[in-house]
Formats: C-alpha cells, structure tokens, sequence
C-alpha cells in the first residue's frame, strides 16, 4: 500500500539529519586558510628585541620553519606557550614569532618573564601583516617549507597532539623531501 | 529549597507526561474510557507542574539566589525586577523551560476548549503533545537542568547579557515560543488523525482555529523581535537573515501554507495528505530551530552558549519526532483519498499554488541556512550566505504568491472562469499600475524596485476593496450595514490579514527606496539638516541607570519654525559586564521615523551622531500587527464555537456563505 | 560704548559659533560610503556572524581602515573582495560567488521551484481527470447518521 512518493519526505529527511549530525562534529568558526600551499607573504618587519635589525620570510628560506602569532594580551597563547617553548628547545625546527599587535615593552616584558622560544620575533605594531596572512584569531601557527610555501597552519592553541601528530610527520617529510 | 522544588516539580512533569503519552493512546486502540479520560486531567496537571518550576526559578531569580548556577550565569542584583523575570529565559535552560511552559499551557488549552471532540481524538491529541513533552523534559533533566546549583553560592550575577535588557526581551521569547510551539498542536491533531486512519474535513476544522493562532502568535512574536533589533542594535536595519531568525521565519512561511491548505481541507475535503504534510513540515521546522539555536552547528548572533552533548540530544530527538510523524505519514497518507474534484483554474489550485510557492521559498531559506553547514559536512570549504543571497532568491519567488494572493479570494471553488475574473479585476489592476507609478514619483524619484513592490502592494490592497464589493453586490442599499456585521469574522481576518501583506511591502519598499542618513560631528550647539528637519544637538549629560551609567544627548528636532519633538539618545555602558550599548533615540511617526544614535564621544561636547530619516517602516511593523489581529480574527469566527456545539461532523463539500467568502 | 559694542559682536560671534553646521563625522562622505557599503558584504572573522559594517571587533575596524586605504589608492570594489578573499578565503563574502560548489546553492532554489510547478501541473490535471471518489463504508455510515440526527431533521 505505502506509495514511493510518500516516502520522499522521509528520505530527504534522513539525508538532513545525516548532514546536521556530521555538521555537529564540526567547528563552524574554524576557517581554513586559502594560503595553503601559497607561497607566505612577504614581509620585511623590524625585529622585536633590536628594533634597528629586520627580519624578511627570505631570510628562511632553504629552510623549513614554523612561524608562530603571539601577543601578550592573547590569552591563548600563554596556554600554547610551554608546547611552543618545548617545541624550539628539540631543535627539531625552528620557530620564528610574529609579534602581533603588541606593545613592544609589553611583548619583551612577556618574553622575559615565561620564556622565549623564538629565534627572531617580528614586530607587527598595526597587525598590517597579520592581515597578509590571514590572521583571524591569535594564536596562530604555520609551517613553511624551504621554497617559502606554506603548507600547514594551525587557528588556536597549538596542543602537544598536534605537534605530535601534525607538525612533526610534516616537518620530517619536508625536510626528507629536498 | 525553592530550586528543588522546582527540579521535582519537574521530575513530577515528566513522570506525568509518560502517562500522558502512552495510556490515553493505548486506551484509544482498545476503547478503554477509564484510560482515554487519563489524557485531560494528566495535561492539566503536567501544565500545573511544568508551572510551578517556572515560578520557582522566576523566585530564585527575582530572590537574587546565586547558588542557583543558571541564576548566577544569568542575573545580577543590581538588575531591575522586570528583567530578571525576563532573565529566566534568558539562557538556554531557562528558555528551553519557557519553550515547555508553553507546550503546557497549549495542552491545557487543548483539553479545556475540546469538549465537543471525540474522546478518542482528544486523547491521541494530547498523548502526541505528552510524547513531546517528555522529549523536552527530558532533555531539561539530563543535560539542561536550569536548577543545577552552585557550590559555593556566587556572591552577585554575571548578569543578562546588556543586549538582553530591553523590553523586547520581556515580551518577544514568549510570544515567538507561543507561536512556534504552538504547531505542536496542529501537528498532533494531524498525528491523530494519521493514527486513526480517518483523515476528513472535521479534522481540518478541529485544527483550524489552533493552527491559525499559533501562526498569528507567531506573526507578532516576529514582528516583535524585528522591531526589537531595529532600535536595540543602533544602525536600523530590521531584518539580517540571521540563520537564526531564519529558523523562525521557515515555521512562519510553511505555517502560512498549512493556514491556507486547511481552509480547502475544511471546505471542499481536498489537498488533504498535503495538509497533514504541512502540519508535519511547520512543526519540525520549529524542532529545528531549536536544534539550530542550541547546537552550536551554525554561527549566529542569537546562539546560546552550546554543547556538544545538547546538540546530540536535540538532534536524537529530532530525528524520533519526525522520523516517526514522517514514517506514519507515509504509511496512512498514501491510503487517503483525493477529496473534492476542481478544476484546474479554481480556487483550489489557485491555494495549492501557493502553497507550492510558498513552500519552495521556505525551501530556498532552508538551503541557504544550511548550505554552508552542508558543504562543510561534506569537505569541500567554507562559505557564508548572507542578505545578498536570501534577497536575490526570495524577492523573485514571493512575487508571483503576491500576485496570485489577489486573484484567489475572488475565484470561485471548484472552477473558475478566467474571462470573468479578468472583468472583475480590471479596475483593481488599472489602480495598482496608476499606484506603482504616482508612488515613487510622489517621494521623489522613480526607483524600479520601489515601482514593482506598490504596484504589488496596491493590487493586494485593490483586490481586497473589490472582494468586499462583491459581497455587497444585489444588497439593497438600506440593508449593507446588516450585511456587513452578517459577513463573517473569518472573512474579515483574511481580508485584514492580506491587506497587513499590502502594508508590509509597503513598508519595506518606502524605506529600502528612500531612507536617508547622514553621519555628523556634532559639538554642543551644533545643528544638522536632513530631509527638511533640523536637528539640534542642545545637551549632552551624564545620567545614572538601574545598573548602567549613560551620557545622555538632548537634541531638538524642528521643521521650519515648528518644534517636532526631543530626542534623547543614549550611550550606556554597563557596569557589570562592562559593556557599551548605544540607546537609539526614535521619534515614530505614522509616515516616518526620524532616528538618532550617538557613535563615538571625540571630545565629552563633541559626539559622532548618526541620525537617519526612514519613511514608512513603521508600516513594516504595522502590516505584521494587521496580519496577527487578521489571524485571530479569523481563529476566533462563531462557526467554530456555533458548530463544535452541534457537534455532529459535516462532510466535506459543505458550500454557502462561509465557503465562498473564508480564504 | 566700545566695551558695549565689543560684547555684542562677542555674543554674535559666541552665538554663530553656536549655531554652525555640523561638519559631517568623516572627511570624505563619498569615500565612507563605498567604504560601508563594501564592509556590508563582509564577514567579520572573529565575530558571531555580523558584518565588518557592523562589527566593532578590532580586526573589522582594521580591516574598514584596509577597505577605505585601497579604495582611496584607486582600487575597485572587486579588487578589494579579491583581496579579502586571498586571505581568509569565500567565507569572507557574504554573497557566495558562483562556482562548482555553489551551483546547487544558487540554482537550487529555481530548481525547486520548477519541480515544484511541474509537480502541481501533474497533479492537477491526473486529478481532473480522477473519477469521484466513492464515500467509503464509514463515510457512509456517517452520512447516514448525519441525516438520521433530530437536529438535522429540524
């Protein structure tokens, strides 16, 4: 007796609860990065601690490098701080900062007291390249190859699980790669 | 004491509800009288109960006990009485209580005005509305308990958030609640009707006068909310397709199609799988609003704070309610018979028409809501779907239902004839092209959009003065007032409530075609000139709130010589969540409203002050009230109360006065 | 006198200064104009879904400063959306543009719509043509009942 066109409803039905389920798993204000695998944005920025001295994205190239936001007002950073500082002490990469929107003596201040896990912090003062890159939510972390692409960027805090399981594999097969 | 005593008053509610939804429904199978007569006093006192823990957590509330963890996240002492009432919804415990508050009161309702009912449809009614009831009370005590305590006691609030302490917050939630939970009872009379297997016109007009107050509850608590955002968030817009208001909105759309299916299914036994569809259809998107708010799945302004295992919940449920409404419709719909034959033009196909329209529309809302979600869901990238979107595909899709909203109340049932409707609608189409031309003109210059939406908006209002003509016509000219008060309030709800759509585009249109703003740098003395009105920026002064300090502006409003009116807009900044809010200061008249908001101070005399010129929104506002009293109208005709005394069913056919004049 | 004379202009020259016009809250209207109506489309990031426009997050303001500095370089509306969405992808547009992934998006609702009306038409001429329906057992037994009530016999 049941007839098929009855039976549309529930199947679109089903269809939209597969979807909201899937979609439950999902953080919707996570965005991902159109510059993934873009060449990084150019920048050439006055360092933090020597404001006389710059560093430029070409500095590192040939190298593969984490560059990390960080600002002494996010509060998300302080809780990736250690993962971070962990991370630069393997020497397994190095870990460059882009000082975003910060005060300079504020940024030092920061440094001093928690520990620097930064070769070079850059020093972002109106967040003009943080924007190039996309910066929505400090912390962020991307992982740069030795062209100078970007191949992987984390929003948020950086947990040891995701050194374990994504910035490591990735930045051993880069480096294996070359 | 008092939030344990609401938390078993809930407990209490739920273990009601478990009888409630399963006795009377098995007692109806068997024919068991003693366990039927189970459902009336078990939602009475399910009602009672849900109240008695909504009045225990308005006591916690206005008592200012912190150790009450939902008060403490929700509530401050320093808070004015009025808004920690409102404060009980206003986090999503609480509203999830005022939600099942009013699944209570519309069970209440039901088994108080149904006397005139079969036993057995009264009891499967109120045994659906119980199954409901518990999925809510349920989801209340597991995971959304609004009486959780606080250990140690918090020494103040955190207050309501400062966007929330309004008087819109007072009276939108429970009328937008009332109006979407209020389907729950058309779709529990379809369910029951699916149960019993007998799907007839005496159905349709037991929940006929239900459906259409809840859908005009709904209209108003719309309204309500939009009027709210309108002065509350300080840059005038008044509608943002928010995926939230969205999932108001597509009840509201679908709500009107089963309004409209139920009138043919009464009168002429039609459309009537189609119906109970609809009835299915309004409600689950009103679960689904619920879902989307709660989940956390869509990001909106209106969102609560979320959790994953909520979201869970809800979606589970969702999945049950309708699953199973959607299973048992396919299972009794298919056996359901066609109804009243009519011909292709007629008022009938004319309805379904629109139905179709109207339901492809909330379709086009539903997709661009959830698109976004989709196309994550399935890894292909993130997106938005804004205003630009809805607009572009709503407006096209809306137009030809406006269109055809003029022709169907006067085409006759079973067959029209197009020739003659043609006839009868000339001078209404003459008027509404005369109207679509001198309007935009009359304002000032001509605008396409503004043009076409008159020439809609007149042509709605036209059709309607040609409707009440014809029931004039062969009345002798001594007896019109006599048969004005014979017609009845059904037909004058539809004819108030089409010509609310006529004022509403209205509204719409003016405003988008011809508002005007300008942005000022104002220092104390200073005046700024818009649309012929001179304002005076007099005063700035700092003012002391409840629980808000303010600078308040005074600036004086003239037009040539003549004093207009005084506006005090304010800039407050809360004190306790330390947050500015910008006080709109409003002078509404009937064609225009002049609105100032203070941006930033530059200097404490000097102030960025926006001040805009809107003419006709007020109509937007005014074209939901004329639907919502058009509606209630209509819910409220003798005829229902008249033949509900009869008692005796009526077949489907039943033709005469009220069949040719209702819509 | 000229003591007189010179507190009278004074109080003129106080009360024109009073009166002034209020210059308009920005330098250059038109520019703001474009400005906003650009932020309108605009999704802020770091927001619960609003608008650029309408956000007072930092990153919005900074990023109205980007829109107003680059339409004031000479750069067009659509250069400006490029350039937004070099960074933070479509999910800055609150207009999607049309692409593979948006075509259901897009013609979804035309598609419906049509469906819908091939539908109905189907419908309702399979129905014109339907015989009438026969009133089943319990239809007929109610008709019976509704003719056999005393009030309908009244």
């Amino acid at each position: 007796m049941l007839r098929a066109r009855f039976l549309i409803p529930l199947a679109v039905f089903a269809a939209f609860i597969g979807i909201l389920a899937v979609g439950l798993t999902l953080d919707p204000r996570e965005v991902p990065s159109p510059l993934i695998n873009k060449p990084a944005p150019a920048f050439n920025l006055p360092q933090l601690a020597q404001p006389d001295k710059t560093i430029s994205q070409q500095d590192m190239l040939g190298r593969v490098w984490l560059l990390n936001v960080w600002a002494s007002w996010c509060v998300s950073c302080r809780e990736e701080h250690s993962t971070i500082l962990e991370l630069a002490r393997s020497g397994v990469v190095p870990v460059l900062g882009l000082n975003y929107k910060d005060e300079r003596a504020d940024g030092l201040a920061w440094l001093a007291r928690l520990g620097n896990p930064y070769q070079i912090s850059a020093y972002d003062r109106d967040g003009r390249i943080g924007i190039d890159y996309g910066v929505y939510g400090v912390p962020e972390t991307y992982v740069i190859d030795k062209a100078g692409v970007i191949r992987y960027k984390r929003i948020g805090a950086v947990t040891p699980e995701v050194v374990r399981d994504k910035i490591l594999p990735l930045v051993k097969a880069l480096n294996g790669n070359a | 004491m008092v939030p344990e005593l609401g938390h078993f008053a809930l407990i209490l509610a739920l273990c009601i509800a478990l009888v409630q939804s399963i006795l009377p429904l098995v007692g109806a199978a068997r024919g068991n009288d003693a366990w039927m007569a189970l459902a009336r006093p078990a939602a009475q006192a399910q009602c009672l109960f849900i109240a008695v823990a909504f009045g225990c957590l308005t006591y916690a509330f206005v008592s200012n006990d912190f150790s009450v963890k939902y008060v403490a996240e929700h509530s401050n002492t320093q808070l004015p009485v009025a808004y920690r009432v409102a404060g009980v919804w206003g986090g999503h415990e609480g509203s999830l209580l005022l939600w099942t508050q009013m699944l209570g009161l519309w069970m209440f309702a039901v088994s108080i005005f149904s006397r005139s009912l079969p036993q057995e449809m009264v009891s499967r009614v109120l045994s659906v509305m119980g199954m409901v009831a518990v999925g809510f009370l349920l989801f209340m005590l597991i995971a959304s308990n609004p009486f959780e305590r606080l250990l140690p006691a918090a020494l103040d609030g955190r207050d309501l958030n400062p966007l929330l302490q309004d008087p819109g917050m007072v009276f939108h939630p429970p009328m937008l609640y009332m109006g979407y939970v209020g389907f729950s009872v058309a779709f529990a009379f379809s369910m029951a009707a699916l149960i019993d297997g007998r799907l007839d016109a005496s159905w349709a007009r037991w929940s006929r006068p239900w459906t259409t107050v809840a859908w005009s509850v709904l209209t108003l608590g719309i309204a309500l909310g939009s009027g709210w955002a309108y002065y509350v968030l300080g840059w005038g817009g008044w509608w943002f397709w928010d995926p939230v208001e969205n999932a108001s909105f597509m009840p509201w759309l679908v709500g009107t199609a089963l309004v409209h299916s139920l009138a043919v299914t009464e009168k002429r036994g039609a459309f009537r799988s189609w119906t109970v569809f609809l009835a299915i259809l309004a409600f689950s998107l009103s679960l689904l609003g619920t879902f989307l708010v709660r989940s956390g799945v869509l990001t909106s302004v209106h969102a609560f704070a979320t959790d994953p295992k909520r979201g869970i919940f809800i979606l589970a449920f969702l999945a049950v309610v309708v699953g199973s409404s959607l299973t048992l419709f396919a299972w009794r719909a298919s056996k359901v018979g066609l109804g009243g034959r009519f011909a292709l033009v007629s008022r009938e196909s004319m309805l379904l028409t629109n139905n179709a329209l109207l339901l492809v529309a909330a379709g086009a809302v539903l997709l661009g809501t959830l698109y976004p979600l989709a196309l994550d869901a399935f890894g292909l990238g993130k997106i938005s779907v804004g205003p630009p979107y809805f607009e572009a595909v709503f407006v096209p899709l809306m137009a030809p239902a406006l269109f055809l909203m003029g022709i169907a109340p006067l085409a006759r049932w079973k067959q029209a004839s197009l020739p003659e409707l043609a006839v009868r609608l000339r001078w209404a189409l003459a008027v509404s092209f005369v109207a679509a031309i001198v309007v935009p003109l009359a304002m000032g210059h001509w605008s396409t959009m503004v043009g076409f939406s008159m020439l809609l908006a007149a042509w709605i209002a036209a059709t309607s003065v040609v409707n009440l003509k014809a029931q004039l016509a062969h009345v002798p000219k001594g007896r019109i007032g006599a048969r004005l008060a014979q017609l009845p309030r059904s037909y004058y709800g539809m004819l108030l409530a089409h010509l609310g759509v006529a004022v509403f585009i209205a509204g719409v249109a003016l405003v988008k075609g011809y508002e005007a703003e300008t942005d000022v740098r104002m220092e104390v003395g200073d005046t700024a000139h818009l649309h012929g009105y001179t304002f005076r920026f007099t005063a700035i002064n700092a003012v002391k709130g409840p629980n808000y300090t303010a600078e308040r502006g005074t600036i004086e409003v003239t037009r040539g010589t003549e004093s207009v009116v005084t506006l005090n807009p304010e800039k407050r900044l809360y004190i306790v969540q330390n947050m500015p809010m910008t006080e709109a200061a409003i002078d509404a008249g009937f064609t225009r409203h002049l609105y100032v908001a203070l941006g930033d101070s530059i200097t404490p005399t000097t102030w960025v002050v926006r001040i805009y010129h809107k003419p006709f929104i007020g109509w937007i506002w005014g074209g939901c009230l004329l639907m919502g009293i058009g509606g209630l109208l209509a819910a409220f005709d003798r005829r229902y109360r008249a033949r509900a005394r009869a008692g005796s069913a009526q077949l489907a056919g039943a033709a005469g006065l009220n069949a040719s004049a209702a819509g | 006198m000229r003591k007189l004379l010179a507190l009278l202009f004074g109080l003129i020259l106080a009360g024109s200064v009073l009166a002034k016009e209020a210059p308009p809250a920005v330098p250059d209207p038109a520019l703001e104009k474009r400005t906003m109506a650009l932020a309108e489309e605009l999704r802020c990031l770091v927001c619960q879904n609003q608008t650029i426009a309408d956000s007072h997050a930092e990153l919005a303001i900074d990023l109205k400063n980007q829109i107003r500095e680059k339409l004031k370089a000479g750069m067009s509306e659509e250069q400006i959306r490029q350039y937004m969405v070099a960074r933070y992808g479509d999910f800055v547009l609150y207009n999607p543009p049309v692409k593979a992934t948006t075509v259901p998006l897009w013609f979804g609702p035309f598609a419906l719509l049509v469906a819908a009306l091939a539908g109905l038409f189907y419908y309702l001429r399979r129905r014109r043509s339907a015989a009438p329906q026969p009133l089943s057992e319990a239809e007929q037994a109610r008709v019976q009942a509704l003719l056999d009530s005393p009030e309908e016999r009244r």
